[in-house]
Protein backbone atom coordinates (compact mmCIF):
# COMPACT_ATOMS: atom_id res chain seq x y z
CA UNK A 1 0.00 0.00 0.00
CA UNK A 2 1.42 3.37 -1.03
CA UNK A 3 0.66 5.19 2.21
CA UNK A 4 1.65 8.58 0.90
CA UNK A 5 -0.85 8.28 -1.93
CA UNK A 6 -3.52 6.96 0.45
CA UNK A 7 -3.09 9.95 2.76
CA UNK A 8 -3.59 12.21 -0.22
CA UNK A 9 -7.14 10.81 -0.39
CA UNK A 10 -7.98 12.26 3.04
CA UNK A 11 -8.51 16.04 2.96
CA UNK A 12 -8.23 16.42 6.74
CA UNK A 13 -4.93 14.54 6.89
CA UNK A 14 -3.62 16.81 4.14
CA UNK A 15 -4.89 19.94 5.85
CA UNK A 16 -3.38 19.07 9.23
CA UNK A 17 -0.28 17.16 8.25
CA UNK A 18 1.32 17.94 11.60
CA UNK A 19 -1.20 16.15 13.80
CA UNK A 20 -1.10 12.44 14.51
CA UNK A 21 -4.72 11.24 14.56
CA UNK A 22 -4.81 8.19 16.83
CA UNK A 23 -8.48 8.17 17.85
CA UNK A 24 -9.80 5.99 15.06
CA UNK A 25 -11.91 3.82 17.35
CA UNK A 26 -13.95 6.95 18.10
CA UNK A 27 -14.36 7.95 14.46
CA UNK A 28 -12.21 7.64 11.36
CA UNK A 29 -11.23 10.39 8.96
CA UNK A 30 -13.09 10.53 5.63
CA UNK A 31 -11.64 10.08 2.18
CA UNK A 32 -12.43 12.62 -0.49
CA UNK A 33 -14.72 10.13 -2.27
CA UNK A 34 -17.06 9.91 0.70
CA UNK A 35 -17.31 13.67 1.13
CA UNK A 36 -17.82 14.06 -2.61
CA UNK A 37 -20.54 11.38 -2.71
CA UNK A 38 -22.54 13.09 0.00
CA UNK A 39 -22.10 16.47 -1.67
CA UNK A 40 -23.03 15.04 -5.04
CA UNK A 41 -26.28 13.63 -3.61
CA UNK A 42 -27.39 17.08 -2.50
CA UNK A 43 -26.18 18.73 -5.68
CA UNK A 44 -27.60 16.26 -8.18
CA UNK A 45 -29.92 13.64 -6.66
CA UNK A 46 -31.74 15.41 -3.85
CA UNK A 47 -35.44 14.64 -3.48
CA UNK A 48 -37.29 12.73 -0.78
CA UNK A 49 -36.62 9.05 -1.49
CA UNK A 50 -39.62 6.73 -1.86
CA UNK A 51 -42.16 9.57 -1.91
CA UNK A 52 -42.42 11.21 -5.30
CA UNK A 53 -43.23 9.56 -8.59
CA UNK A 54 -41.21 12.10 -10.54
CA UNK A 55 -37.85 11.12 -11.93
CA UNK A 56 -35.66 12.96 -9.42
CA UNK A 57 -37.33 11.26 -6.48
CA UNK A 58 -36.93 7.94 -8.26
CA UNK A 59 -33.22 8.63 -8.66
CA UNK A 60 -32.90 9.45 -4.96
CA UNK A 61 -34.70 6.19 -4.16
CA UNK A 62 -32.46 4.21 -6.51
CA UNK A 63 -29.22 5.51 -5.07
CA UNK A 64 -30.44 4.90 -1.51
CA UNK A 65 -31.39 1.32 -2.36
CA UNK A 66 -28.10 0.84 -4.19
CA UNK A 67 -26.34 1.82 -0.98
CA UNK A 68 -28.38 -0.80 0.87
CA UNK A 69 -27.29 -3.43 -1.64
CA UNK A 70 -23.68 -2.37 -1.20
CA UNK A 71 -23.97 -2.90 2.58
CA UNK A 72 -25.69 -6.26 2.05
CA UNK A 73 -22.84 -7.39 -0.15
CA UNK A 74 -20.18 -6.06 2.29
CA UNK A 75 -21.41 -8.24 5.18
CA UNK A 76 -22.81 -11.02 2.98
CA UNK A 77 -26.43 -10.83 4.10
CA UNK A 78 -28.99 -12.89 2.17
CA UNK A 79 -31.32 -10.06 1.25
CA UNK A 80 -31.57 -6.27 1.35
CA UNK A 81 -34.70 -6.82 3.47
CA UNK A 82 -32.26 -7.65 6.24
CA UNK A 83 -30.43 -4.30 6.06
CA UNK A 84 -32.06 -1.50 8.07
CA UNK A 85 -30.44 1.94 7.96
CA UNK A 86 -30.27 3.74 11.30
CA UNK A 87 -28.27 6.68 12.66
CA UNK A 88 -25.51 4.52 14.14
CA UNK A 89 -24.80 1.31 16.06
CA UNK A 90 -26.29 2.86 19.20
CA UNK A 91 -29.62 3.50 17.51
CA UNK A 92 -29.58 0.00 16.03
CA UNK A 93 -29.17 -1.49 19.51
CA UNK A 94 -31.90 0.71 20.95
CA UNK A 95 -34.20 -0.35 18.12
CA UNK A 96 -33.48 -3.97 18.98
CA UNK A 97 -33.98 -3.54 22.71
CA UNK A 98 -37.25 -1.65 22.31
CA UNK A 99 -38.65 -3.83 19.56
CA UNK A 100 -37.33 -7.33 20.25
CA UNK A 101 -37.73 -6.52 23.94
CA UNK A 102 -41.48 -6.30 23.35
CA UNK A 103 -41.48 -10.00 22.50
CA UNK A 104 -39.98 -10.99 25.85
CA UNK A 105 -41.82 -11.91 29.02
CA UNK A 106 -41.24 -11.33 32.69
CA UNK A 107 -38.50 -13.61 34.00
CA UNK A 108 -36.76 -13.95 30.63
CA UNK A 109 -33.03 -13.36 30.71
CA UNK A 110 -30.57 -11.34 28.64
CA UNK A 111 -26.88 -12.28 28.86
CA UNK A 112 -24.44 -9.39 28.36
CA UNK A 113 -20.65 -9.33 28.71
CA UNK A 114 -18.90 -6.97 31.11
CA UNK A 115 -16.72 -5.58 28.30
CA UNK A 116 -19.63 -4.06 26.37
CA UNK A 117 -19.83 -0.44 25.28
CA UNK A 118 -22.69 1.34 27.08
CA UNK A 119 -24.71 1.18 23.85
CA UNK A 120 -24.84 -2.63 24.06
CA UNK A 121 -25.61 -2.55 27.74
CA UNK A 122 -27.89 0.29 28.83
CA UNK A 123 -30.66 -0.47 26.26
CA UNK A 124 -30.83 -4.04 27.64
CA UNK A 125 -30.57 -2.92 31.25
CA UNK A 126 -33.43 -0.46 30.82
CA UNK A 127 -35.76 -2.78 28.88
CA UNK A 128 -35.06 -5.35 31.59
CA UNK A 129 -36.19 -2.87 34.25
CA UNK A 130 -39.35 -1.99 32.36
CA UNK A 131 -40.37 -5.54 31.49
CA UNK A 132 -39.15 -7.42 34.57
CA UNK A 133 -36.39 -9.26 32.69
CA UNK A 134 -33.10 -10.31 34.27
CA UNK A 135 -29.64 -9.29 33.08
CA UNK A 136 -27.04 -12.03 33.47
CA UNK A 137 -23.41 -10.89 33.28
CA UNK A 138 -20.85 -12.77 31.24
CA UNK A 139 -17.55 -12.19 33.07
CA UNK A 140 -14.26 -11.72 31.22
CA UNK A 141 -10.71 -13.01 31.70
CA UNK A 142 -7.87 -10.73 32.82
CA UNK A 143 -7.05 -9.84 29.22
CA UNK A 144 -10.70 -9.03 28.49
CA UNK A 145 -11.52 -12.13 26.46
CA UNK A 146 -14.69 -14.10 27.05
CA UNK A 147 -14.26 -17.79 27.75
CA UNK A 148 -16.69 -20.48 26.69
CA UNK A 149 -17.16 -21.39 30.36
CA UNK A 150 -18.05 -17.79 31.29
CA UNK A 151 -20.64 -17.67 28.55
CA UNK A 152 -22.14 -21.03 29.51
CA UNK A 153 -22.26 -19.99 33.16
CA UNK A 154 -24.33 -16.93 32.29
CA UNK A 155 -26.95 -18.64 30.13
CA UNK A 156 -29.88 -20.75 31.23
CA UNK A 157 -33.08 -22.07 29.69
CA UNK A 158 -34.60 -18.63 30.34
CA UNK A 159 -31.97 -16.83 28.24
CA UNK A 160 -33.58 -15.17 25.23
CA UNK A 161 -30.78 -12.86 24.07
CA UNK A 162 -26.98 -13.03 24.19
CA UNK A 163 -25.41 -9.64 23.41
CA UNK A 164 -21.66 -9.50 22.75
CA UNK A 165 -19.17 -7.27 21.03
CA UNK A 166 -16.94 -8.79 18.38
CA UNK A 167 -14.01 -6.45 19.11
CA UNK A 168 -13.79 -4.51 22.38
CA UNK A 169 -13.56 -0.74 21.96
CA UNK A 170 -11.36 -0.58 25.06
CA UNK A 171 -9.04 -3.58 24.79
CA UNK A 172 -9.17 -4.55 21.12
CA UNK A 173 -9.66 -8.25 21.94
CA UNK A 174 -11.76 -10.29 19.52
CA UNK A 175 -14.40 -12.74 20.66
CA UNK A 176 -15.08 -16.00 18.84
CA UNK A 177 -18.48 -14.89 17.61
CA UNK A 178 -19.12 -17.94 15.43
CA UNK A 179 -18.66 -20.34 18.32
CA UNK A 180 -20.57 -18.21 20.82
CA UNK A 181 -23.50 -17.67 18.46
CA UNK A 182 -23.75 -21.45 18.15
CA UNK A 183 -23.73 -21.86 21.92
CA UNK A 184 -26.45 -19.21 22.26
CA UNK A 185 -28.56 -20.95 19.63
CA UNK A 186 -28.16 -24.31 21.35
CA UNK A 187 -29.55 -22.67 24.49
CA UNK A 188 -32.51 -21.33 22.53
CA UNK A 189 -31.35 -17.69 22.57
CA UNK A 190 -30.74 -15.25 19.74
CA UNK A 191 -27.29 -13.70 19.32
CA UNK A 192 -26.75 -9.94 18.96
CA UNK A 193 -23.29 -8.93 17.76
CA UNK A 194 -21.90 -5.42 18.21
CA UNK A 195 -19.76 -4.92 15.13
CA UNK A 196 -18.95 -1.23 15.64
CA UNK A 197 -15.21 -1.96 16.04
CA UNK A 198 -15.03 -5.14 13.96
CA UNK A 199 -16.83 -4.41 10.69
CA UNK A 200 -14.36 -1.59 9.83
CA UNK A 201 -11.27 -3.70 10.58
CA UNK A 202 -11.83 -7.43 9.92
CA UNK A 203 -13.89 -9.48 7.46
CA UNK A 204 -17.39 -9.89 8.89
CA UNK A 205 -19.67 -12.34 7.12
CA UNK A 206 -23.05 -12.70 8.79
CA UNK A 207 -23.81 -16.00 7.11
CA UNK A 208 -20.50 -17.50 8.19
CA UNK A 209 -20.86 -16.20 11.77
CA UNK A 210 -24.57 -17.09 11.86
CA UNK A 211 -25.41 -14.14 14.12
CA UNK A 212 -29.06 -13.12 14.30
CA UNK A 213 -28.32 -9.41 14.50
CA UNK A 214 -25.27 -7.29 13.73
CA UNK A 215 -24.96 -3.54 14.30
CA UNK A 216 -22.35 -1.05 13.16
CA UNK A 217 -21.77 2.66 12.43
CA UNK A 218 -20.78 4.23 9.13
CA UNK A 219 -18.57 6.90 10.67
CA UNK A 220 -16.15 4.40 12.18
CA UNK A 221 -15.49 2.93 8.72
CA UNK A 222 -14.64 6.07 6.70
CA UNK A 223 -18.31 6.91 6.14
CA UNK A 224 -20.28 9.96 7.27
CA UNK A 225 -21.71 10.49 10.73
CA UNK A 226 -25.44 9.84 11.06
CA UNK A 227 -25.68 6.62 9.10
CA UNK A 228 -25.56 3.18 10.71
CA UNK A 229 -26.79 -0.31 10.07
CA UNK A 230 -28.91 -2.93 11.73
CA UNK A 231 -28.59 -6.33 10.09
CA UNK A 232 -31.23 -8.82 11.22
CA UNK A 233 -32.36 -12.21 10.03
CA UNK A 234 -35.56 -11.75 8.11
CA UNK A 235 -37.54 -14.19 10.26
CA UNK A 236 -36.85 -12.10 13.36
CA UNK A 237 -37.30 -8.68 11.77
CA UNK A 238 -40.66 -9.90 10.43
CA UNK A 239 -42.08 -10.67 13.84
CA UNK A 240 -40.67 -7.59 15.57
CA UNK A 241 -42.98 -4.60 16.08
CA UNK A 242 -41.89 -1.22 14.62
CA UNK A 243 -39.55 0.94 16.69
CA UNK A 244 -40.55 4.38 15.41
CA UNK A 245 -43.89 5.29 13.85
CA UNK A 246 -44.57 7.83 11.14
CA UNK A 247 -44.03 8.38 7.47
CA UNK A 248 -43.11 5.66 5.00
CA UNK A 249 -43.16 2.84 7.57
CA UNK A 250 -46.89 2.16 7.10
CA UNK A 251 -48.95 0.13 4.70
CA UNK A 252 -52.44 1.37 5.53
CA UNK A 253 -53.70 3.78 8.18
CA UNK A 254 -57.21 4.30 9.53
CA UNK A 255 -58.55 6.20 12.53
CA UNK A 256 -58.41 3.04 14.60
CA UNK A 257 -55.23 1.26 13.60
CA UNK A 258 -52.44 0.85 11.08
CA UNK A 259 -50.58 -1.86 9.25
CA UNK A 260 -46.89 -1.82 8.51
CA UNK A 261 -44.81 -1.51 5.39
CA UNK A 262 -42.66 -4.45 4.33
CA UNK A 263 -39.04 -4.94 5.41
CA UNK A 264 -36.81 -3.07 5.76
CA UNK A 265 -39.02 0.03 5.51
CA UNK A 266 -41.05 -1.01 8.54
CA UNK A 267 -38.06 0.12 10.61
CA UNK A 268 -37.22 3.30 8.71
CA UNK A 269 -39.82 5.84 9.80
CA UNK A 270 -39.54 9.38 8.50
CA UNK A 271 -37.30 10.81 5.81
CA UNK A 272 -34.17 8.69 5.60
CA UNK A 273 -30.52 9.78 5.48
CA UNK A 274 -30.05 9.06 1.79
CA UNK A 275 -26.98 11.28 1.47
CA UNK A 276 -25.41 9.48 4.43
CA UNK A 277 -26.19 6.09 2.88
CA UNK A 278 -24.60 7.28 -0.37
CA UNK A 279 -21.51 8.32 1.60
CA UNK A 280 -21.37 4.93 3.28
CA UNK A 281 -21.54 3.24 -0.12
CA UNK A 282 -18.60 5.40 -1.24
CA UNK A 283 -16.70 4.29 1.89
CA UNK A 284 -17.34 0.64 1.03
CA UNK A 285 -16.18 1.31 -2.54
CA UNK A 286 -13.02 2.84 -1.09
CA UNK A 287 -12.38 -0.30 1.00
CA UNK A 288 -12.69 -2.30 -2.23
CA UNK A 289 -10.45 0.09 -4.13
CA UNK A 290 -7.61 -0.33 -1.60
CA UNK A 291 -8.47 -3.99 -1.04
CA UNK A 292 -9.84 -4.96 2.36
CA UNK A 293 -7.14 -7.59 2.84
CA UNK A 294 -4.47 -4.92 2.21
CA UNK A 295 -6.09 -2.69 4.80
CA UNK A 296 -6.20 -5.51 7.33
CA UNK A 297 -2.58 -6.43 6.67
CA UNK A 298 -1.47 -2.82 7.10
CA UNK A 299 -3.45 -2.39 10.33
CA UNK A 300 -2.04 -5.61 11.78
CA UNK A 301 1.46 -4.44 10.90
CA UNK A 302 0.94 -1.02 12.54
CA UNK A 303 -0.68 -2.64 15.56
CA UNK A 304 2.38 -4.85 16.13
CA UNK A 305 4.70 -1.91 15.48
CA UNK A 306 2.92 0.19 18.12
CA UNK A 307 2.73 -2.60 20.68
CA UNK A 308 6.42 -3.36 20.42
CA UNK A 309 7.37 0.26 21.05
CA UNK A 310 4.86 0.91 23.82
CA UNK A 311 5.70 -2.21 25.79
CA UNK A 312 9.29 -1.01 26.20
CA UNK A 313 8.39 2.28 27.89
CA UNK A 314 8.68 1.37 31.59
CA UNK A 315 6.03 3.74 32.96
CA UNK A 316 3.43 2.78 30.34
CA UNK A 317 1.01 -0.01 31.25
CA UNK A 318 -0.99 -1.48 28.36
CA UNK A 319 -4.33 -2.98 29.40
CA UNK A 320 -5.49 -6.29 28.02
CA UNK A 321 -3.62 -8.89 26.05
CA UNK A 322 0.18 -9.33 25.99
CA UNK A 323 -0.24 -10.54 22.41
CA UNK A 324 0.04 -7.66 19.93
CA UNK A 325 -2.25 -9.43 17.46
CA UNK A 326 -5.09 -9.44 20.00
CA UNK A 327 -5.27 -5.63 20.01
CA UNK A 328 -6.60 -4.86 16.54
CA UNK A 329 -4.99 -1.43 16.70
CA UNK A 330 -6.61 -0.48 20.02
CA UNK A 331 -4.37 0.29 23.00
CA UNK A 332 -5.79 1.42 26.31
CA UNK A 333 -3.03 2.39 28.67
CA UNK A 334 -2.08 4.21 31.82
CA UNK A 335 1.11 6.05 32.72
CA UNK A 336 2.36 5.69 36.29
CA UNK A 337 1.36 8.74 38.33
CA UNK A 338 -0.20 10.63 35.43
CA UNK A 339 -3.98 10.89 35.18
CA UNK A 340 -5.36 9.91 31.73
CA UNK A 341 -6.78 13.40 31.19
CA UNK A 342 -3.38 14.93 31.79
CA UNK A 343 -1.90 12.35 29.38
CA UNK A 344 -4.33 13.36 26.65
CA UNK A 345 -3.85 17.07 27.33
CA UNK A 346 -0.06 16.93 27.04
CA UNK A 347 -0.17 14.65 23.99
CA UNK A 348 -2.59 17.13 22.45
CA UNK A 349 -0.07 19.92 22.92
CA UNK A 350 2.35 17.73 20.93
CA UNK A 351 -0.25 17.38 18.17
CA UNK A 352 -1.27 13.82 19.05
CA UNK A 353 -4.97 12.92 19.30
CA UNK A 354 -5.85 10.18 21.79
CA UNK A 355 -8.94 9.57 23.86
CA UNK A 356 -9.05 9.64 27.66
CA UNK A 357 -11.85 8.60 29.96
CA UNK A 358 -13.99 5.53 30.55
CA UNK A 359 -14.61 4.93 26.82
CA UNK A 360 -18.34 4.38 27.45
CA UNK A 361 -17.49 1.15 29.25
CA UNK A 362 -17.86 1.89 32.95
CA UNK A 363 -18.80 -1.70 33.86
CA UNK A 364 -15.50 -2.87 32.35
CA UNK A 365 -13.63 -0.05 34.13
CA UNK A 366 -15.17 -1.16 37.43
CA UNK A 367 -14.18 -4.74 36.65
CA UNK A 368 -10.58 -3.61 35.99
CA UNK A 369 -10.70 -1.42 39.11
CA UNK A 370 -9.77 1.76 37.32
CA UNK A 371 -11.69 4.99 36.75
CA UNK A 372 -10.32 5.79 33.35
CA UNK A 373 -7.55 5.12 30.86
CA UNK A 374 -6.04 6.78 27.83
CA UNK A 375 -6.56 5.06 24.47
CA UNK A 376 -4.74 5.22 21.17
CA UNK A 377 -6.37 3.54 18.18
CA UNK A 378 -4.89 3.01 14.75
CA UNK A 379 -6.19 3.01 11.19
CA UNK A 380 -4.38 1.94 8.01
CA UNK A 381 -3.61 5.55 7.05
CA UNK A 382 -1.51 6.09 10.17
CA UNK A 383 2.25 5.97 9.78
CA UNK A 384 5.19 4.50 11.69
CA UNK A 385 6.43 8.06 12.16
CA UNK A 386 3.19 9.07 13.90
CA UNK A 387 3.41 6.10 16.24
CA UNK A 388 7.04 6.91 17.03
CA UNK A 389 6.12 10.52 17.79
CA UNK A 390 3.37 9.30 20.06
CA UNK A 391 5.75 7.00 21.94
CA UNK A 392 8.36 9.74 22.25
CA UNK A 393 5.83 12.14 23.68
CA UNK A 394 4.63 9.46 26.11
CA UNK A 395 8.11 8.92 27.46
CA UNK A 396 8.42 12.62 28.37
CA UNK A 397 5.15 12.74 30.34
CA UNK A 398 6.42 12.00 33.81
CA UNK A 399 9.16 14.59 33.52
CA UNK A 400 6.69 17.19 32.30
CA UNK A 401 4.34 16.44 35.16
CA UNK A 402 7.08 17.29 37.64
CA UNK A 403 8.42 13.83 38.48
CA UNK A 404 12.21 13.68 38.63
CA UNK A 405 13.49 11.20 36.09
CA UNK B 1 -0.47 25.62 25.61
CA UNK B 2 -0.20 22.59 27.86
CA UNK B 3 3.56 22.63 27.63
CA UNK B 4 3.56 25.79 29.68
CA UNK B 5 0.35 24.99 31.49
CA UNK B 6 1.67 22.07 33.49
CA UNK B 7 4.23 24.27 35.08
CA UNK B 8 5.77 23.97 38.45
CA UNK B 9 2.97 25.50 40.45
CA UNK B 10 0.32 23.03 39.31
CA UNK B 11 2.67 20.06 39.30
CA UNK B 12 3.79 20.96 42.80
CA UNK B 13 0.27 21.12 44.24
CA UNK B 14 -0.57 17.87 42.46
CA UNK B 15 2.48 15.92 43.57
CA UNK B 16 2.93 17.48 47.02
CA UNK B 17 -0.50 18.66 48.14
CA UNK B 18 -0.63 20.36 51.54
CA UNK B 19 -4.26 19.53 52.21
CA UNK B 20 -4.76 16.04 50.82
CA UNK B 21 -5.41 14.04 53.95
CA UNK B 22 -8.17 13.01 56.33
CA UNK B 23 -9.57 15.65 58.67
CA UNK B 24 -10.71 14.43 62.06
CA UNK B 25 -13.22 16.77 63.59
CA UNK B 26 -14.56 18.06 60.27
CA UNK B 27 -18.20 19.09 60.56
CA UNK B 28 -18.92 19.34 56.82
CA UNK B 29 -18.22 16.59 54.28
CA UNK B 30 -19.24 16.42 50.62
CA UNK B 31 -18.19 14.27 47.70
CA UNK B 32 -17.72 15.90 44.31
CA UNK B 33 -17.55 13.82 41.14
CA UNK B 34 -17.03 14.48 37.45
CA UNK B 35 -18.73 11.37 36.07
CA UNK B 36 -17.40 11.71 32.54
CA UNK B 37 -13.73 11.81 33.46
CA UNK B 38 -13.60 10.20 36.87
CA UNK B 39 -12.37 13.06 39.05
CA UNK B 40 -13.66 12.08 42.46
CA UNK B 41 -12.89 14.02 45.62
CA UNK B 42 -14.28 14.22 49.13
CA UNK B 43 -13.95 17.64 50.66
CA UNK B 44 -14.00 18.10 54.44
CA UNK B 45 -14.26 21.39 56.28
CA UNK B 46 -14.30 22.45 59.89
CA UNK B 47 -16.54 25.54 60.08
CA UNK B 48 -17.05 27.29 63.40
CA UNK B 49 -18.64 30.70 64.01
CA UNK B 50 -19.00 31.12 60.24
CA UNK B 51 -15.24 30.78 59.80
CA UNK B 52 -13.50 28.01 57.83
CA UNK B 53 -11.13 26.89 60.57
CA UNK B 54 -9.62 23.96 58.66
CA UNK B 55 -10.09 21.93 55.50
CA UNK B 56 -8.78 18.88 53.65
CA UNK B 57 -9.63 16.61 50.75
CA UNK B 58 -9.10 13.02 49.67
CA UNK B 59 -9.73 11.26 46.37
CA UNK B 60 -8.40 10.84 42.87
CA UNK B 61 -8.36 12.79 39.69
CA UNK B 62 -6.29 14.62 37.13
CA UNK B 63 -3.57 17.08 38.09
CA UNK B 64 -5.85 20.07 37.45
CA UNK B 65 -8.64 18.86 39.72
CA UNK B 66 -6.27 17.92 42.53
CA UNK B 67 -4.05 20.99 42.35
CA UNK B 68 -7.07 23.30 42.13
CA UNK B 69 -8.64 21.83 45.27
CA UNK B 70 -5.35 22.15 47.11
CA UNK B 71 -4.86 25.78 46.08
CA UNK B 72 -8.44 26.55 47.05
CA UNK B 73 -7.90 25.22 50.56
CA UNK B 74 -4.70 27.27 50.88
CA UNK B 75 -6.84 30.28 50.15
CA UNK B 76 -10.03 29.71 52.12
CA UNK B 77 -8.73 28.32 55.41
CA UNK B 78 -9.07 31.14 57.89
CA UNK B 79 -11.63 33.03 55.82
CA UNK B 80 -15.29 33.56 56.71
CA UNK B 81 -17.96 31.59 54.91
CA UNK B 82 -18.99 34.65 52.92
CA UNK B 83 -15.41 35.41 51.94
CA UNK B 84 -14.93 31.81 50.81
CA UNK B 85 -18.11 31.96 48.71
CA UNK B 86 -16.98 35.26 47.19
CA UNK B 87 -13.69 33.63 46.23
CA UNK B 88 -15.60 30.74 44.64
CA UNK B 89 -17.65 33.18 42.56
CA UNK B 90 -14.48 35.03 41.55
CA UNK B 91 -12.76 31.77 40.58
CA UNK B 92 -15.79 30.77 38.56
CA UNK B 93 -15.73 34.12 36.74
CA UNK B 94 -12.01 33.78 36.07
CA UNK B 95 -12.58 30.38 34.45
CA UNK B 96 -15.28 31.97 32.29
CA UNK B 97 -12.75 34.65 31.36
CA UNK B 98 -14.86 37.35 33.00
CA UNK B 99 -12.50 38.52 35.77
CA UNK B 100 -10.01 41.39 35.63
CA UNK B 101 -6.31 40.91 36.28
CA UNK B 102 -6.60 42.86 39.49
CA UNK B 103 -9.37 40.59 40.74
CA UNK B 104 -7.45 37.47 39.78
CA UNK B 105 -4.60 38.53 42.07
CA UNK B 106 -6.93 37.92 45.01
CA UNK B 107 -6.96 34.24 44.07
CA UNK B 108 -3.22 34.02 44.71
CA UNK B 109 -1.80 30.74 43.34
CA UNK B 110 -5.23 29.60 42.12
CA UNK B 111 -4.99 32.47 39.65
CA UNK B 112 -2.49 30.34 37.73
CA UNK B 113 -5.47 28.28 36.53
CA UNK B 114 -6.57 31.18 34.31
CA UNK B 115 -5.33 29.19 31.30
CA UNK B 116 -8.20 26.77 31.85
CA UNK B 117 -10.52 29.47 30.50
CA UNK B 118 -9.12 28.50 27.08
CA UNK B 119 -9.47 24.76 27.72
CA UNK B 120 -13.20 23.97 27.70
CA UNK B 121 -12.68 20.25 28.25
CA UNK B 122 -10.87 20.94 31.54
CA UNK B 123 -13.18 23.52 33.10
CA UNK B 124 -15.06 20.95 35.12
CA UNK B 125 -11.77 19.58 36.46
CA UNK B 126 -10.65 23.01 37.67
CA UNK B 127 -13.92 23.93 39.35
CA UNK B 128 -14.65 20.55 41.01
CA UNK B 129 -13.21 21.42 44.42
CA UNK B 130 -14.66 24.93 44.33
CA UNK B 131 -18.12 23.81 43.30
CA UNK B 132 -18.09 21.17 46.03
CA UNK B 133 -17.12 23.79 48.64
CA UNK B 134 -19.83 26.18 47.51
CA UNK B 135 -22.47 23.43 47.57
CA UNK B 136 -21.39 22.61 51.09
CA UNK B 137 -21.34 26.14 52.45
CA UNK B 138 -24.54 27.17 50.77
CA UNK B 139 -26.31 24.01 51.85
CA UNK B 140 -25.33 24.53 55.45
Amino acid sequence: MDIKAVREDFPLLKEYGDIAYLDNAATTQKPYFVIEAEKNFYERENANPMRGLYELSQRATDIYEKARESVRDFINAKSTKEIVFTRNATESLNLLAYSYGELLEEGDEIAVTVVEHHSNLIPWQQIAKRKGLAIRWIECEDDGTISEEALKKAISDRTKIVAMTQISNVLGIENDIKKYARIAHEAGAIFVCDGAQSVPHIFVDVEELDVDFLVFSGHKMLGPMGIGVLYGKEKYLEKMPPFLFGGEMIEYVTREDSTWNELPHKFEAGTVNAAGATGLMAAIDYYKRLGFSNIIERENYLSRFAYNILKDIPEVNILGSRDADMHHGIFSFTVDGVHPHDIAEILSSDGICVRAGHHCAQVLMQHMKTMSTARASIAFYNTEEEIERFAESLSTLRRRMGYVK
Amino acid sequence: MSNSFYREIINDHNLRPAHKHELDGANLTLRGVNPSCGDDITLKLLVEDDVVKDGAYTGDGCAISQASADMMLDLVIGKTKDEALDLYRLFDRMIKNEATEEEIEKLEEAGSLIDVSHMPARVKCAVLGWRTMSNMLEGE
